[in-house]
């Protein structure tokens, strides 16, 4: 019994991270244990051993949040112009047919109506598998346009983030969009409409320099990276390995830069009860 | 790309370089005035010495005026960070009287990266906020090159919270590479700074003029930029991330750095085209720093032209418009059907 386990302890030490077997079964990147992935998605995508959050798409996360995963989306329709004609290595356009193709989206953004235990509220989930879940002019935009519907509404806002920050490939324009949706949140407080800010792996760059940290609750999954540069840039600039769990939202919780750090599968219970706070009686 | 990062080694690149700059006609230049200097200690030697020298600083204006027009963005990165260029407290000296610093953030510490206080500008009170970089190699670590902490926005928010109480209008200078990308910035809330920043100058009730005198690094930029008019020196640039930054992730390479300065769109005239910002100001032939003080008369006079601008707007219609600025900017999508 007990070679058993040992030969399967030394199993993963080789090879990528990110291995992850086809089909039935999904190794944790935390815990490496190999799980059943539907045990994994009936836990709401975390390991169900050592309660690693998984990155899930925008979708699964409206439908985690809104009651009976009935939502409206909306301003679904807007799409980046390449206002720069960003070329590297591929062109900007290409990769941007090539995301959209992958994950069914026109941008790294859902914007939508929905409930939360009976409340009407908007949320606007970001989407990291769309480049990065990077902030262009769309959106921008899209954000923007979701705080200006909850202005006119009059209904609580939850933003979801996750996202590697501006997107390079639209330059200062994506530069802008910080400003653009900054500004926009200063109406929102000024209209004392409640917001929420859920930071997600990962959340770094523009979308913390912005609305990621303009909440009236910044609340964090567990685990996630977020920060304002990346750990890679900080190494290279102070040339010394950073200490273990930093940037994580465990470490941003201790600075006193979060207000809680919520498990996923309670992080429903935790808005609806912040918005039972926020909200008066008509 | 993953991660928008103010990437800067400011000692493995650009600055280092930026000593000898890269510029070919700059070493001409060079030559020109050596040649100049030559002529002008050859006192008597001959009849049209001084016809010599007049015909030489004709071709050096010349020169000059023909080199800045055709800089290509990252020949203009590297005017923007010559180490000649006036700083924010060289204008401070040129442009305003009655200088007096406020320091500190109340919370942590004072922030040498940012310098901030009162003056007056042709006899109005006003406040200043600015990066502030430094020439010699100790100065240099004191202003920590110009990259500011999480304190030093902070600082600079606190201040501008005092020019709205007492109704004083804020003139801010940008030139940084960028926010600090180091551990304590990071436990101090380098993002939730610059973000407060953002969100607060969208709604100070008083006008706002911001210059961008050298180098407009990224977040760490915009959160002393939210302004009424954000206007660029002819050869600042404005750049979501440093172009050996955008380089190293997108080519996988920092070498490719002129060809990511290019790809960005990162000059005053590509921000101007691009409608980011409101204005460029004119440099003395060659650049900020062939003459500071030419320079500062040259910022002086935008500044005086744009401030008179809005002073006399009423807070709700300044504010107003500003939003509608940056609202209405860089929308650069369509819809589908």
């Amino acid at each position: 019994m007990t070679w058993f386990k040992r030969q399967s302890g030394h199993l993963d030490t080789s090879g990528e991270k990110k291995v992850r077997t086809e089909g039935l079964w999904v190794k944790c990147e935390g815990c490496r244990q190999i799980i059943w992935k539907k045990d994994l998605e009936d836990n709401l995508n975390v390991c169900p051993q050592c309660a690693k959050h998984f990155r899930i798409d925008a979708r699964a996360r409206l439908a985690q949040l809104l009651d009976d995963d009935l939502y409206e989306v909306f301003d679904s329709n807007l799409v980046s112009t390449d206002p720069l004609k960003f070329v590297d290595l591929k062109a900007y356009s290409s990769r941007l047919q090539a995301a959209k193709k992958d994950t069914g989206l026109k941008d790294a953004i859902i914007n939508a109506h929905g409930k939360l235990n009976g409340r009407p509220i908007i949320i606007s989930a970001m989407a990291y598998s769309f480049i990065g879940g990077s902030m262009g002019a769309v959106v921008g935009e899209a954000i923007t346009r979701a705080i200006e519907k909850a202005i006119e509404l009059r209904r609580p806002i939850v933003i979801v983030s996750a996202s590697g920050g501006a997107r390079m490939m639209e330059g200062v324009i994506s530069l802008m969009q910080l400003a653009k949706i900054s500004a926009a949140l200063a109406r929102l407080d000024a209209a004392k409409i409640p917001y929420i800010s859920v930071l997600t792996d990962p959340t770094t760059g523009g979308v913390t320099a912005s609305f990621a940290m303009l909440g009236d609750l910044n609340i964090a999954e567990p685990g996630a990276l977020i920060g304002f540069a990346g750990p890679r840039v900080i190494e290279q600039t102070i040339r010394q390995k950073l200490p273990v769990g930093f940037q994580r939202s465990e470490f941003l919780l201790e600075h006193g830069m979060l207000d809680a750090v919520v498990p996923r599968k309670e992080l429903k219970p935790y808005i609806a009860r912040a918005l039972d706070f926020m909200v008066q009686a008509a | 790309m993953l991660s928008m990062m103010e990437e800067h080694h400011p000692k493995k690149n650009g600055n280092k370089r930026t000593g000898n700059s890269g510029l070919k006609a700059q070493q001409e230049l060079v030559r020109i005035e050596a040649q100049i200097t030559r002529l002008q200690s050859m006192q008597g030697q001959s009849g049209d010495t001084p016809q010599q020298i007049e015909r030489l600083n004709q071709r050096v204006n010349d020169l000059r005026r023909e080199v800045a027009s055709q800089l290509n963005a990252w020949e203009r990165t590297e005017l923007a960070r010559h180490p000649q260029r006036p700083y924010t407290l060289d204008y401070v000296e040129r442009i305003f009287t009655d200088w007096s610093e406020i320091h500190g953030d109340r919370g942590f510490r004072d922030d040498p990266a940012i310098v901030c206080g009162m003056a007056r500008f042709h006899g109005e009170e006003v406040i200043i906020v600015g990066q502030q970089k430094a020439r010699d190699a100790k100065q240099r670590i004191y202003r920590n090159f110009g990259m500011p902490h999480p304190e030093g926005y902070r600082k600079a928010l606190r201040v501008m919270k005092i020019a709205e109480k007492f109704k004083r209008p804020i003139f801010t200078f940008v030139d940084t590479d960028g926010a600090y990308p180091g551990l304590h910035a990071e436990e101090r809330g380098q993002g939730e700074a610059i973000a407060r920043n953002l969100l607060e100058m969208a709604r100070l009730e008083v006008p706002i003029v911001t210059t961008v005198i050298g180098v407009g690094g990224s977040g760490g930029a915009l959160a002393i930029a939210v302004a009424d008019r954000v206007l660029m020196m002819e050869n600042a640039v404005y750049s979501v991330i440093s172009p050996e930054g955008c380089a190293s992730i997108m080519w996988r390479d920092p070498t490719k750095k002129d060809l990511a300065a290019e790809a960005m769109k990162i000059t005053a005239k590509d921000l101007s085209a691009l409608g980011c910002i409101d204005g460029i100001v004119p440099e003395p032939p060659g650049g900020a720093h062939t003459d500071h003080a030419q320079a500062a008369e040259l910022l002086n006079t935008a500044l005086q032209q744009n401030l008179a601008a809005i002073k006399h707007l009423p807070a709700p219609e300044l504010l107003e418009t500003r939003y509608r600025k940056f609202r209405d900017m860089a929308q650069f999508f369509e819809v589908e059907a």
